[in-house]
């Protein structure tokens, strides 16, 4: 097997623009089998545009994208529920693909909601939407999942455990993640590789790199760069050779 | 059997509420009303069409709403104009140039108010034929697009992402929309198809907790309807469209009672 077998979706220079202003352009990104992938920038710096250019969501792109899976879950930024469609958690989890009982309870489970099966989705708080969309994403077993600030409106705790989550599909499914995050903290502990983006990729590379580089600096301001050093000191476990976490 | 006006009605009708059952279902979800409304007035130039030219009055139907779907959507694509406003130029317009048209096919007697409004009397066996078989056909495309259909009207960028292809679902959905206003014409009339896809969907809508549910619901709504309304028409001498939404409206009306119901439970 070459290595070139690992890759799940490549942009090769990519960028998308609407109506004559460019959201981002010259992107180059690869995700493989088993890595995670992060996007951070401010707001307005297309990241989720750069994830629904992998997608394929964006049809009239410029640059190209390669994509070597249709195995996608996707937890997309904003999704809506009208309230003319009764809709409850479990027709949700079976919306694009037809999976088995004991799949959507484990994913349910798995991401603390297996109490919400029944419940009309339109009936559910912010958190417990999230909680449901990233259930839904990962219960088809994908082998790219696309997570665009899956986070969002989940409780201090509930996030820790849904990242830690996050990290260990990554490793037992072996799927490769793009994702999409505003917490650094998260961002530079769990990530392989990271892409610092501001209409255009200001700079990416390892996380250790990424903080420390000036472009990121400006970015995220002086004390952003801190906080993989202050992450490190916080360890309270170890990744052995085999990717498995052994608490100190 | 179908020798009686009456029975071929009523098994027209019934054949017409299981097709607008579902399809009436993602009508009211992805807020198409004023879509269907619009190709249901374009019917008339199919009609006209259809004397003119002595064709299947379905059929004809059926090729006017495809070519005035298609139109809407080009326009849509190429102006900047609401989509509001482009519905209700296609839908005035070609309405108006319908009955334009009428005005200068002397050699023909229309009944404008069976074309608006339905008329039972007007069902023979070859449109029983026609609502059966194209009902079945309507059906069958809808079961196999259900799932994109759905996931995309949930959220058109998830269905897309995972490879769902909703644009093909929903170009395939418009046609299946134009054809249930060809099968319905006649027995409902154009004026009222709208509510025969909408008023049985939002009467499910209040007793439904999936989409399942809501689709089924919506159907053994529209059977009621069907059935409610010809024989009200039979016993008042009322027009068949009119009696018939108007039995929906009445379930429509019950349903409400449900909805207030689960809501004094929740408090």
């Amino acid at each position: 097997m070459n290595s070139n077998s690992n890759i799940l979706v490549k942009l090769n220079n990519a960028g998308f623009r609407q109506s004559e202003k460019w959201l981002v352009e010259g992107v180059s990104l690869t995700v493989e089998k088993g890595k995670i992938v992060t996007l951070i920038g401010p707001n307005g710096s297309g990241k989720s545009t750069t994830a629904k250019i992998a997608l394929g969501i964006y049809k009239n792109i410029e640059g190209s994208v390669e994509k070597y899976t249709t195995k996608v879950g996707y937890v997309p930024q904003k999704i809506s529920i009208d309230w003319t469609l009764p809709i409850r958690v479990y027709d949700f989890m079976l919306l694009t693909e037809t999976i088995e009982d004991s799949a959507i309870d484990e994913a349910l489970s798995l991401t603390g909601v297996i109490h919400l099966k029944n419940k009309n989705l339109g009936s559910l708080s912010g958190g417990e939407f999230q909680r449901v969309l990233i259930a839904r994403a990962i219960s088809k077993k994908p082998e790219l999942l696309v997570l665009d600030e899956p986070v969002q409106g989940v409780d201090y705790t509930g996030e820790i455990a849904l990242y830690e989550l996050i990290k260990k599909i990554s490793d037992t499914l072996n799927c490769g993640i793009l994702l999409i995050s505003h917490d650094l903290h998260m961002v530079m502990s769990a990530t392989d590789h990271v892409i610092c983006l501001n209409g255009h990729v200001c700079c990416s590379g390892s996380p250790s790199y990424v903080a420390k580089n000036n472009e990121y600096k400006a970015l995220f301001g002086e004390k952003a760069s801190q906080i993989l050093t202050t992450y490190e000191h916080k360890h309270d476990h170890v990744h052995s050779d085999e990717g498995e976490i052994k608490k100190n | 059997m179908f020798d009686d006006f009456f029975i071929r009605a009523l098994v027209a009708g019934i054949g017409i509420a299981f097709v607008t059952g579902p399809l009436g279902c993602f009508v009211v979800w992805r807020r198409l009303s004023y879509f269907g409304d619009t190709l249901a007035h374009s019917a008339l130039l199919g009609v006209t069409m259809a004397y003119t030219f002595d064709l299947n009055i379905a059929i004809s139907v059926f090729l006017i709403s495809s070519v005035i779907a298609l139109i809407l959507i080009q326009l849509q694509k190429k102006t900047n104009l609401p989509g509001d406003a482009l519905l209700g130029l296609l839908a005035h317009s070609s309405l108006a140039v319908g009955l334009v048209v009428i005005g200068f096919l002397t050699f023909i007697r229309f009944d404008i108010m069976g074309l608006l409004f339905g008329d039972i009397l007007a069902v023979n066996t070859d449109d029983l034929f026609v609502i059966w078989t194209g009902g079945a056909l309507i059906l069958i495309v809808l079961k196999l697009i259900w799932k994109p259909l759905l996931a995309s009207t949930v959220n058109y960028e998830l269905a897309e992402a995972e490879g769902l292809n909703p644009d093909r679902a929903k170009a395939i959905f418009t046609i299946l929309m134009a054809a249930v206003i060809a099968i319905s014409i006649k027995m409902v009339g154009l004026l009222l198809i709208t509510g025969m896809l909408i008023i049985p969907a939002a009467m499910a809508r209040n007793i439904s907790d999936s989409p399942q549910k809501m689709v089924l619901f919506s159907i053994i709504g529209g059977l009621l309807s069907v059935i409610l309304g010809l024989y009200s028409s039979l016993e008042f001498n009322t027009s068949s469209g009119p009696s018939i939404i108007a039995a929906a409206l009445i379930l429509f009306i019950l349903s409400l009672f449900k909805i207030k119901q689960s809501i004094k439970l929740k408090n």
